[in-house]
């Protein structure tokens, strides 16, 4: 079970309020991700969930029971650090091992536990190794085993891909969305990469500056965004903003629409731009078009659109896509 | 690709290197081949090539008992890093895991200490033993060199716990370790090395004091540096046995240096490159 609720989470450093006042309920066996730009208090707000900083004000239940000032250790919760965090003095199984042995748990159980863990987390062939002679992944998956063996309420990952390559990430990420479905266990896991958002999650939570701007499904927060952040910072590339005489025809201050929903010609259509730079992706090109009386906007074409800088194209926005928005930055729905 | 250097230029690097650190070594060097004089050698003049003697050394023995020195300075110097690792691990400790605002200032506190001459405070410092009746005293002198060597202790310690990555605890506390299970399996082995640098490097300096330990002993608790200057008398100077003092006083230090060379001076470099 791993169910958890925050009621007016309030976290303060002094006279900075990094996190207001947050409400919020995870769903047993939900993988939730928060997702915002560095310093929204998205990592603060997952340590206050483990218990690593103190709550200033507000309470944290998790299964029912108020948790709010419990240490750490008592609120059966795992987590992953983002530096991994292993102990570079212990090998491999003795690492895995250590929050059993903490537990007091005997022997021939722990090493049951770290050989099944070793073998999902394919680990059996390095279990005598110290961190250091790992690699980044390795390290990971390391980490990752130390949370598995405690059979947690919930999972809490701190950007744990961050420090990998690309390929890596790319991996890991299947092997942990993977891991969820193996255990069905609460995950909470904090990044500012949307894609792995978006890849992930059941349920992403979207902070800016402590607050929550929008909790949804991907596809909710992509194909309906509360708001101008959350329309800006989920897809990628982002999406373009049109102000002023441009967005009159919709009856909006601003109106937004995605790269992928603007149809592209070279004989005719609603604006008129110049090519800049295209990004050759191989299956699809982002062309930078500068449209008069708009600016930049950037667009999806296929992989093999001929185009070159310079050229003169006509942008035609689909209709049923566009996104629009009131001088708050609110969505009008 | 490295940058390509020249056999020459090693050559002449090298050639350099060896010369530079004869010249550091030099006067050590210089009081051992002295020690293996007689008298009338010594006094001679320059000369590299001693008889081979040991007539200074049997001298200084009978003279006074070398192993008495030899043994309060292993007492003190062991004795007063003991007691600073004592004071300084919580201390160190303290700073570097829950610092205040103040911590910064409390550092720059303790090592500005350093920075006043010893001489300053000899009169009240004395004053004070021969009042108490420390003078001489073993443990009057082990508490002196703890007081002087403890910002040191403090600032190695407090380097080291710094480097250890908060991560980790935070790390061992999820794991369900109390406190004392985070400091037991976590915290102290990864940071023995450090302890053991900073002891060696504390030992180093307790042995080598001679500034508090001539002054405030005569007999009884009087160590090595007391008994080398003992050699330095009004009647003028024998050089042969002072060299023969001198090798019998440093040659345990050299040797400890010698076999924790790499403790130390990973002790003394660490945290300069990650």
């Amino acid at each position: 079970m791993g169910k958890i609720i925050l009621k007016k989470v309030n976290k303060s450093f002094g006279a900075t309020q990094v996190i207001p006042g947050i409400d919020l309920t995870i769903e047993d066996g939900e993988f939730v991700v928060f997702v915002g730009p560095s310093g929204c208090g998205k990592s603060t707000l997952l340590r206050l969930i483990a218990g690593l900083e103190d709550t200033t004000s507000g309470t944290i239940e998790i299964d029912g029971k108020d948790v709010t000032g419990a240490a750490p250790a008592k609120r059966g919760l795992a987590m992953v650090f983002q530096s991994y965090a292993l102990y570079p003095h212990m090998s491999v199984a003795k690492n895995i091992a250590f929050p059993l042995k903490m537990a007091k748990m005997d022997q021939a159980a722990i090493d049951k536990k770290v050989t099944e863990a070793a073998r999902v987390l394919n680990l059996t062939n390095y279990l005598e190794r110290r961190p250091g002679q790992l690699s980044g992944g390795q390290r990971q998956r390391v980490a990752i085993g130390r949370a598995i063996v405690r059979e947690p309420s919930a999972f809490l990952f701190d950007e744990p891909l961050s420090n990998l390559d690309a390929a890596l990430r790319g991996t890991m990420r299947l092997e942990i969305s993977e891991l969820h479905h193996q255990l069905k266990t609460t995950m909470i896991y904090v990044t500012h990469d949307q894609v792995e958002a978006m890849t992930m999650a059941d349920k992403i939570v979207v902070l800016n500056a402590g607050n929550i701007e929008q909790v949804g499904s991907p596809l909710d927060l992509y194909n309906k965004p509360d708001n101008l952040f959350v329309a800006g910072f989920i897809g990628s590339p982002r999406m373009n903003f049109v102000k002023g005489e441009a967005a009159k025809p919709y009856n909006a201050p601003t109106v937004g629409i995605r790269p992928e929903h603007i149809k592209l010609s070279k004989e005719t259509g609603s604006w008129k731009g110049v090519v800049g730079v295209a990004e050759h992706l191989g299956s699809d090109t982002f062309l930078h078009v500068n449209v008069e009386g708009i600016g930049m906007l950037t667009v999806r074409a296929d992989g093999d659109f001929p185009v070159t800088h310079g050229d003169i194209v006509w942008l035609t926005p689909d209709a049923t896509r566009i996104h629009r928005f009131d001088d708050k930055g609110l969505a009008i729905r | 690709m490295a940058r390509a250097v020249s056999t020459r230029r090693t050559v002449v690097f090298t050639i350099a290197a060896w010369i530079v650190a004869l010249i550091i070594f030099f006067p050590i060097l210089y009081t051992i081949i002295t020690s293996f004089k007689s008298e009338t050698e010594a006094i001679k003049g320059f000369n590299i090539i001693p008889s081979g003697t040991i007539e200074s050394y049997q001298a200084v023995q009978a003279q006074s008992n070398y192993f008495k020195f030899f043994l309060n300075s292993v007492v003190l110097s062991l004795g007063s890093t003991l007691l600073a690792l004592l004071i300084a691990v919580p201390a160190a400790w303290s700073m570097a895991f829950s610092p205040t605002a103040k911590t910064k200032d409390i550092l720059m506190w303790m090592l500005s200490t350093k920075m006043m001459p010893a001489v300053a405070v000899l009169v009240p410092i004395y004053l004070i033993f021969r009042d108490t009746g420390l003078l001489d005293s073993r443990i009057g002198l082990t508490v002196m060199l703890t007081m002087i060597n403890l910002p040191i202790v403090i600032w190695m310690l407090y380097t080291y716990f710094r480097e250890i990555p908060g991560e980790i605890l935070e790390a061992a506390r999820m794991d369900g370790a109390s406190l004392w299970g985070e400091i037991v399996y976590v915290l102290t082995p990864m940071a023995v090395p450090g302890i053991a640098s900073t002891m060696l490097l504390n030992i180093i300096l307790a042995w080598n004091e001679a500034f508090w330990t001539i002054r405030l002993t005569t007999t009884n608790a009087a160590p090595l540096t007391a008994f080398i200057a003992s050699f330095s008398s009004p009647q003028g100077l024998f050089w042969a046995k002072l060299s023969a003092a001198s090798t019998l006083a440093i040659a345990p230090i050299l040797i400890m240096g010698w076999f924790s060379q790499k403790q130390l001076v990973r002790g003394l470099t660490f945290g300069a490159v990650k």
